[in-house]
């Protein structure tokens, strides 16, 4: 384009169009992690009309499902929310326990609840650290993306990966923990409060920050109950919804922790109940860690359901026949359907399942937190400025593999 | 808490509630389509059960039922009392059920994608599109007879001669078989296929029969054919070379 010097006066006082500009934002766009498109009508900056389209992650995660024996399901579920796998491998073990109608040992329950809340701290450190990467605060994001980092230590000193773990077992987990795993967890417990208290001096009273968080975004109690948003999302609004106190499931009803919930349900209070809920997370850590026992098993006692050992695999005939039948199988459960939800990192992850007393499962339906969110977000957004699309659409923390399926 | 649901919803319907269930504690109310979203309006609308959390709305696919082809789930729960419940109608291929989206706004995009994966239509939705797939997308994939491995790209397969893998790849990536056939299930042949059994019973298709293997194998055979014969006319050249 010309200069403005340069324009003659007719060019110069040329009419603005009245009519809204139709923009696309995505699905290949720096700030729309995962991938989603949104259509967006401005007028000036203003968002008149947005139509936000999910999809373009869609592997058909619930088609696969119906192909597989139960266990197979597990890799699956790691890659629906990928930034804490092992919830959703809690979850998809606890839905099938559920129609097996059996409760694994102690030891796992606390096992499963410390790998669990661990997951859910470096849930909330990738979301907080991009929500305030995008809003331009880098050193945050690298600070906080350092601890979790020392989190996916943990579990993958625990279970050979760093994010797609598959490590839950129908009936169990697949390996007890480790001999340093209380003391590591107790190393990393200090670190994280020191990196949530640097989180806070940092970002908490920087002007520009208050600024993009404060106000922006605003959903509604009404909104979010009529939307189906559970999780951080709305917790923020004021509904104190968290499925570890309202239905208990593994031990969460043994510790004392609390529920943090926001008043105005804007970015800042989504990004500030999630600082919270690490804190929580780490008060249930510490006190898991104090009452797990040190010995006992891990899996329950039933060949039907639980692979055998892989010494006795290899040596006996009985334990090869049972390793087969489980692998090639698949273990048999009761006809039936359940819906077996548990706290994900983003809200109530639930897992509506169908069985025709085949090894096979006959329907899987996961109930993905961030999906209903998303569709929440048209009405956070609408009205407001363009800019305010990215520290909002951060803080819905939408994940494409859960999302899309 | 729950129980209380059901009770409540029995006492007011009366005989219009065709079942109840609390199998392994999920308590369930089964109602007949017509009464879909008058029931749960009322569920909402009840000062006793305020249902205003929408959870969950899916359906499952019975292709061998003959009275009715889909259940389709409600799940809501209430934020007053924390009672669940489930609610469940038979829907006939072809038969639409009254939105819900009007009810709970997150029906609106639940709806959507039963109507992308299943291909139910839900009367009076405001906005009756696709949401995971894209427009072009022909049949719906949730339906047991819509095979596993079909694919319907947008971006035609590669065909590039000497380099097996480019992307996009081909149909035969990946496991080819699915536990049940359904396309042969449906057409009545037994096929509650395991693959380890499957193979001696020459039930299951395996890839080397698919026209896929076939045409890799006749890619790798023609291209060893050419090897042999550049490598047989190296040595000559190299024969000749040394001739000289």
């Amino acid at each position: 384009m010309e200069p403005a010097d340069e324009l003659s006066n007719d060019q110069a006082s040329l009419e603005l169009s009245a009519d809204p500009m139709r923009l696309n934002m995505g699905p290949s766009h720096p700030a729309m992690h995962g991938t989603i498109r949104m259509v967006i009508d401005l007028d000036g900056e203003t968002l008149v009309n947005l139509d936000v389209q999910p999809g373009y992650l869609h592997r058909g995660f619930e088609k696969s499902c119906e192909r597989g024996t139960w266990a197979q399901v597990f890799p699956y579920v790691d890659r629906l929310n990928y930034v804490s796998p092992m919830l959703n491998n809690v979850g998809w073990a606890l839905a099938v326990e559920k129609l097996l109608g059996i409760e694994v040992p102690e030891r796992c329950q606390y096992y499963r609840v410390i790998l669990g809340e661990l997951a859910r701290v470096a849930d909330h450190f990738t979301c907080n650290g991009a929500s305030a990467m995008e809003l331009g605060a880098f050193t945050p994001f690298l600070w906080l993306l350092k601890v979790r980092d020392w989190v996916w230590d943990i579990l993958e000193r625990e279970t050979g990966a760093r994010m797609t773990h598959s490590f839950g077992r129908i009936g169990g987990m697949a390996a007890p923990p480790t001999a340093t795993f209380k003391d590591d967890v107790l190393r990393l417990i200090p670190e994280v409060h020191k990196v949530v208290k640097e989180t806070e001096i940092m970002l908490l009273r920087n002007r520009i920050f208050l600024d993009r968080m404060q106000g922006v975004g605003v959903l509604t109690k009404e909104q979010a109950l009529s939307y189906g948003v559970t999780g951080p999302m709305a917790r923020s609004t004021g509904i104190p919804y968290d499925v570890r106190k309202d239905h208990p499931y593994l031990v969460y009803d043994r510790f004392d922790f609390d529920v943090p919930v926001g008043e105005d349900g804007d970015n800042w209070d989504r990004f500030m109940v999630r600082l919270e809920e690490i804190r929580q997370s780490v008060r249930i850590i510490e006190q898991a860690i104090e009452q797990m026992p040190d010995d006992g098993p891990i899996n329950v006692d039933d060949p039907r359901i639980v692979y055998p050992a892989k010494d006795d695999v290899y040596t006996t005939i009985e334990a090869t026949i049972a390793h087969f039948k489980l692998v090639m199988e698949g273990l048999r459960t009761p006809k039936g359907e359940v819906y077996s939800f548990i706290e994900g990192g983003n809200g109530e992850l639930g897992f509506h399942i169908v069985s025709d007393g085949s090894g096979t499962p006959y329907r899987v339906r996961v109930r993905p937190p961030c999906w209903y969110g998303l569709a929440a977000s048209r009405e956070m957004l609408l009205g407001g400025m363009i800019a305010d699309i990215i520290p909002t659409f951060g803080s819905v923390n939408m994940i494409g593999g859960e999302c899309d399926r | 808490m729950s129980q209380a649901v059901v009770e409540r919803l029995t006492a007011h319907f009366g005989e219009r509630v065709l079942e109840t269930s609390d199998a392994f504690g999920d308590h369930e109310v089964v109602v007949a389509i017509k009464d879909w979203a008058e029931v749960a309006q009322f569920m909402k609308d009840d000062s006793d059960l305020q249902m205003d959390h929408f959870i969950d709305l899916t359906a499952v696919d019975y292709p061998e039922r003959e009275s009715s082809r889909f259940d389709l789930l409600l799940m809501t729960r209430s934020s007053v009392t924390g009672a669940r419940i489930r609610l469940r109608t038979y829907v006939k291929d072809g038969e639409e059920p009254g939105t819900l989206s009007g009810i709970w706004s997150g029906a609106n995009w639940a709806e959507r994608e039963v109507w992308d994966m299943f291909g139910i239509k839900f009367n009076g939705h405001p906005d009756m599109r696709r949401i995971l797939l894209y427009d072009e997308f022909v049949g719906h994939p949730l339906r047991k007879d819509y095979p596993i491995d079909k694919a319907q790209p947008l971006v035609p397969y590669r065909e590039v001669s000497d380099i097996d893998k480019l992307p996009p790849f081909g149909i035969e990536e990946g496991q080819p078989f699915a536990r049940i056939d359904w396309e042969s299930r449906l057409a009545g042949g037994d096929n509650q296929v395991s693959p380890a059994i499957g193979v001696q019973q020459g039930q299951r298709r395996t890839l080397s029969d698919s026209e896929a293997a076939q045409q890799i194998q006749a890619r790798i055979k023609a291209r060893m054919a050419q090897e042999s014969a550049e490598g047989e006319a190296s040595e000559d050249s190299a024969e000749e070379g040394s001739g000289q």
